[in-house]
């Protein structure tokens, strides 16, 4: 457990280095958060019927999603470890005395957080700071509050889950582009990205609600701001920590047999 | 002109040799916007219009940058990415040929798979244009036209901008894609839309209202006015070309190789 900790750490630290690009992606992830909250203040101003949410807890989703955008995005990916399997020099990582699964698993999660953290506290200067309406919105109460942080950490752990399936299908397609691409178009689009998952329509949400991509982001940010009431935030922990059980077993049981029939790619 | 379209036939004889991995692309790019599209039709589902813009009024918008967008990544692909040009020093090598810097950028890289992408715009441009019985007149065809080929303009001046910082940062400027992507993202919706500033900014700016918005509002009949108008309004993306082209000059004549 403390290898994979410090590996975690080594690469955490390492994650931290990309200041500039950091920067730049702050600038780039505000533009959008203003663009795509505009495009939904004008459906909303155009809109009479009743909305399944408020433009202004629709707000606070968008920005969620901008600052937490490494926790959704998948395709957020390691090139190294693509170059790993299909270079072969997988055959390194096999002789370390560490398990490949949790090994992967802490890189791909550090990476993730890091990238997070360096780009959370400057965007949320900004967006407590703007003018309304495109001001971020307090949580309702500290309860929910305390509920976001859990399920958005459990959300992590359940996108990284996700992420590693990706990876070991590298073992058998070899070519990572087509797997990687359909299943994070799809999968950002059920986990809320394109257009948020309440105002979807009802046949499309309950595919969502099926598949363990909503559970990822679009659970945690409307539980942030109340959409979600904090009694229907506990059933989802346990749904959360269902998925991440199912998802990990299955990815190591699928990693294990990726590596009983593994052919090192020679070079 | 020869030279580029010899330079387009070598890279298409290259990247069909990987055919498989060309169709996997391919049919990749055609995906993606696929998705934003599906999801913009979702939205029109819930909220019916969009400030009185009917959903294939929009999908035309839509469409229109779309293409412009596909073509351009298809076609000025070589400005996206040179800076790896710079970064290598390998620019030094296109300098001492004796034909024009700016041609041989743009044609040392093709994106052919970008034709996913481009289908996919085609399709919704159908699509639309057929649900749209009163765009159905010579003129107003030949406006649209013109829009896609401007807004292929803009795009490319902003690859070329974005490449011509590369003259003095070496590293390739990651904050373009505000202007790329989100130019794309913002302009396949009506500007009217948005802010005063931002559509202001984007079409005196940045043109890419010339091409999308003020000359729509004229097809779609939202504006009484001169069929003549739309037709010329949107040459206003080309004249964007035109400085961008004079900054390349200006760093192409800054530039210090890297030396490697």
């Amino acid at each position: 457990m403390r290898a994979y900790a410090s590996i975690w750490r080594l690469r955490f630290i390492n994650g931290m280095q990309y200041r500039a690009a950091a920067l730049a992606g702050i600038a780039t992830q505000l533009f959008f958060g203003f663009v795509f909250i505009m495009i939904f203040a004008a459906f909303y101003a155009s809109s009479t019927g009743e909305t399944p949410i408020s433009l202004q807890d629709l707000i606070t989703y968008v920005w969620l999603q901008q600052i937490f955008l490494s926790f959704i995005m998948l395709w957020f990916r390691d090139q190294e470890l693509f170059d790993l399997i299909t270079g072969g020099n997988i055959a390194y990582e096999l002789c370390r005395p560490l398990e490949l699964y949790p090994h992967w698993y802490a890189k791909l999660l550090a990476q993730r957080f890091a990238s997070a953290v360096l780009r959370c506290f400057p965007l949320l200067t900004i967006i407590f700071i703007i003018p309304e309406p495109y001001r971020m919105s307090l949580p309702p109460s500290i309860a929910s509050f305390v509920l976001f942080i859990v399920t958005l950490l459990l959300g992590l752990l359940v996108v990284v889950a996700i992420s590693m399936m990706i990876y070991i299908s590298v073992f058998w397609t070899m070519s990572p582009i087509g797997s990687i691409l359909m299943i994070s178009v799809v999968g950002e689009f059920l986990a809320g990205m394109i257009i948020p998952v309440p105002l979807m329509p009802k046949w499309l949400q309950t595919i969502a609600y099926i598949l363990p991509f909503r559970w990822t982001t679009d659970f945690p940010f409307r539980v942030y701001s109340g959409h979600i009431p904090v009694s229907e935030a506990l059933w989802g922990i346990g749904i959360q920590l269902l998925w991440l059980l199912i998802l990990v077993l299955a990815g190591r049981a699928l990693m294990g047999r990726a590596l009983r029939s593994v052919v090192v790619q020679g070079g | 002109m020869r030279l580029y379209f010899k330079y387009m036939s070598i890279h298409l004889k290259s990247q069909m040799q990987y055919r498989t991995s060309f169709f996997l692309m391919s049919f990749g790019q055609f995906f993606i916007p696929f998705m934003v599209f599906g999801g913009l039709y979702l939205m029109f589902e819930r909220f019916g219009q969009l400030k009185g813009w009917s959903f294939f009024e929009v999908a035309l918008c839509f469409s229109v940058i779309h293409l412009s967008f596909s073509l351009s990544e298809c076609f000025a692909r070589g400005f996206d990415a040179f800076s790896s040009l710079v970064g290598k020093g390998d620019f030094d090598r296109l300098l001492v040929r004796p034909r024009s810097a700016a041609l041989q950028v743009l044609g040392s890289k093709f994106e052919f798979t970008r034709i996913g992408r481009l289908l996919q715009s085609g399709i919704v441009f159908i699509w639309s244009v057929s649900n749209l019985p009163g765009l159905w007149t010579f003129p107003k065809l030949l406006a649209l036209l013109f829009m896609v080929f401007n807004g292929l303009l803009i795009f490319t001046g902003i690859f070329i901008l974005a490449a011509t910082f590369c003259f003095w940062t070496i590293q390739a400027l990651e904050v373009a894609n505000v202007f790329t992507d989100g130019g794309r993202e913002m302009a396949q919706y009506p500007l009217n839309i948005y802010e005063k500033g931002v559509t202001r900014f984007f079409t005196f700016i940045i043109p890419f209202g010339c091409v999308s918005y003020l000359p729509l509002m004229y097809i779609l009949d939202k504006r009484e006015g001169d069929m003549l108008l739309p037709l010329l309004m949107p040459f206003g993306g080309a004249l964007f070309l035109i400085p961008c082209l004079l900054i390349w000059r200006i760093g192409v004549k800054h530039y210090r190789s890297t030396g490697s």
